[in-house]
Parts: C-alpha cells; structure tokens; sequence
C-alpha cells in the first residue's frame, strides 16, 4: 500500500474526496458516512492504529470532527473529517471499528461537547463531573467564572 | 536609504488601569485570618503577661526566642505542580543545599510549617491543595513560586486555571520568575525567615501590605 494506492481505493468509496496530498492523506467525508468509512479505512487500507480523534470550531459552520488513523506497516497516514453541519452536535462513534477511540471521543465529548451516538460510556475525563459547558467551543467566555476559585 | 519610522511613545503604565491587580488587591484585603487558628486562652494569656508591670521583660525575649526557633526550622511540604518545580528540586539539592538554612524538604504536610506551591494549580487540583494546606499544624506559612502561581501566568485565560494561589490559600511571599531560579526561590525563603522573625507575640500575624506605586 502506498499513497497512490490508497487514492485509487479512497476513490471507490461513494462521497469520500480526497483535499490534501499525503503525507498524510486528508480526505473530507460526510457526516452521515463517518462510521462507514473508518470501517472501510480499517479493512480496504490498512488503518488499524487509531491516533487521534477531535475537532473544529468553525462558528456559524458548525462543528467539524478530525480523525487521524494510520497503516503502520506500510507507512501510510490518514486525515478524514467531516462537518457536522450548522448547530449539530450528535455524530456516530468510531469505537465500534476502533477501541482506542474510545477515550478520544470522551475528550471530544468534554471539550466540544459533541455526544458521540453508539459510545459505550459517553462521560467527561478531563474536567469534573459539574462542569458548566464545553471549553473549546468558541462560544465559551474567556475568564468564565468557576466558584469558588475564580 | 531606508529611514527608520520613529518609534512611538507608549505611556508608562498606571496603577488604577490595572484592572486584574486591582481584583487581586481587593481579594487580598477581604482574605479571612487563615492559618492562624490560635486559641484565644493563649491570646490572653500573653497579652496579660505583657501588660503587667514587668511582663515584656519575659514575653519580649520569649518571642525572640520562639521566631528565632521558628524561622531557623522551616520545613517546607512539597507541592511541585510543574516545571518550576524542578527549580525547587534544585534549590533542596546540594548546590543549592536549604539545609544550610534549616529546611528539610519533608514529604508529609503533617510535619511542615511552609507549603512551596510550584506550579500552575488548575480548577480541579485547587481542592486537594486547599486539603493539604488544612492538614498543616498551624502556624503554616505559603510560598508562591512562579508566575502561574503568582497569577496564573501564561495559562492565566485558560479555562481551567486558577488565577493565583492567593485566590486559594492565604501566601505570605511570592517568587517572581517563569520559572524562578534557585537565588529567586532562595531569595523568597530568606524574606519569609525574615517575616517570621516578626511574628507577633499573640501568635497573629501581620495583615499583607503590598507595596504599590
């Protein structure tokens, strides 16, 4: 597998639309084919190590999740994202396909708030449990109050 | 030849128009007596002896006795938090050698009479370090050792930074630097030997008074 290669097979996959040459790969996917085309980056290309998952902020555009998976045999990186489309904050979960997204997408879930639909155990991990709203989010005040400490 | 553009003149920064260090000066005179949990029996009693005809001879000296003995074994509990926390590792080393001082680096509040708090102290520590400082036996002095400790520091606009440990505990001295070299940190302990020997005689402290332009 190669970088090519990988184009060729990224191609056969309805949707999928490759923005950025390698390395890595960065293709843009719809909202409603997340979960299909990390089962298909996993099985057709080779992506069995899950790195990291997270997102973007883009205000009225919404949010916009990131994932980056890799074929550690061949040397083949990966980049998929998708836009969740304006106010949505619902998208499905990679950790049917990939176990180690499991505590990514709690992160995400903490920071941006974006629940992640099929999750095993959708919970915060950083921040604690009281925790008023998602920080990354650009709609967060800078200095937000947090009593009794500031 | 290129002419330089002058360079403009910024007006030298006032007092009033620091609005975060007016909000820290505010805190610090609404701060409650903390840390100096003395019963009032004692209290009386050595006023009483003082005001007796005679009575400073011996509570004078006593005092003298009793800050000497203080300030010369402060035992400082450790609260690295994070990279200036490797200063404070230095300045306990033998290059540096506190011993000299009187001060050993103990890991259990329970014997400490001084917290270093060395680090950025987020949202979600600020609990456990108000916890520690509880289990200090009184009196306990608090040094604040770098900027994030001072104010936050760079970190001061995140979302989970405390903005200083002032805001936390009650601190006596405070460590500028990010982070602070062992002379700064040093610097702090020889001013806080300094504080102590002025402790009161009723066991109360002075109130802070920050120096401002």
């Amino acid at each position: 597998m190669t970088y090519p290669e990988a184009r060729g097979r990224i191609a056969e996959f309805a949707g999928a639309e490759v923005t950025a040459d390698g390395p890595p790969l960065a293709v843009a996917v719809p909202a409603a084919a997340w979960a299909d085309f990390a089962r298909f980056a996993q099985t057709r290309l080779g992506c069995c190590f899950f790195s990291f998952c997270s997102a973007i902020d883009w205000k009225a555009d919404g949010l916009e999740v990131v994932a980056w998976v890799a074929n550690l045999d061949a040397n083949v990186s990966l980049v998929f994202k998708a836009r969740l489309g304006a106010g949505v904050t619902a998208c499905p979960s990679l950790t049917p396909v990939y176990r180690g997204a499991d505590w990514m997408e709690r992160e995400c879930f903490d920071m941006f708030g974006i629940r992640f639909d099929g999750h095993p155990d959708l919970r915060r991990i950083l921040l604690s449990d009281d925790w008023d709203g998602h920080p990354l989010l650009k709609s967060y005040p800078v200095d937000a109050p947090h009593p009794p400490y500031r | 030849m290129a002419v330089k553009p002058p360079v403009p003149v910024v007006p030298a920064p006032v007092w009033k128009d620091f609005k975060d260090l007016q909000e820290w000066q505010a805190l610090h005179q609404r701060r409650p007596e903390r840390g100096d949990k003395q019963s009032s029996v004692y209290e009386s009693i050595t006023e009483g002896i003082h005001r007796f005809p005679g009575g400073f001879l011996v509570t004078t000296p006593a005092d003298a006795f009793f800050n000497w003995a203080r300030k010369s074994s402060v035992w400082p509990v450790t609260f690295g938090l994070a990279c200036c926390a490797i200063e404070m590792m230095a300045t306990f080393a033998s290059r540096f050698d506190v011993e000299r001082l009187g001060m050993v680096p103990w890991a259990s509040p329970r014997h400490s009479d001084l917290m270093i708090v060395s680090g950025t102290v987020t949202i979600k520590m600020a609990p456990m370090l108000e916890r520690i400082y509880d289990q200090m036996p009184d009196p306990k002095w608090a040094l604040s050792m770098g900027s994030c400790a001072n104010s936050g520091g760079p970190f001061r606009h995140g979302y989970h930074v405390v903005k200083g440990v002032d805001r936390v505990i009650p601190v006596d001295v405070y460590v500028p630097g990010c982070p602070p070299p062992p002379e700064s940190l040093l610097n702090g302990l020889l001013l806080l030997q300094e504080q102590i020997g002025h402790f009161r005689r009723t066991g109360r402290r002075a109130p802070p008074a920050p120096k401002v332009d």
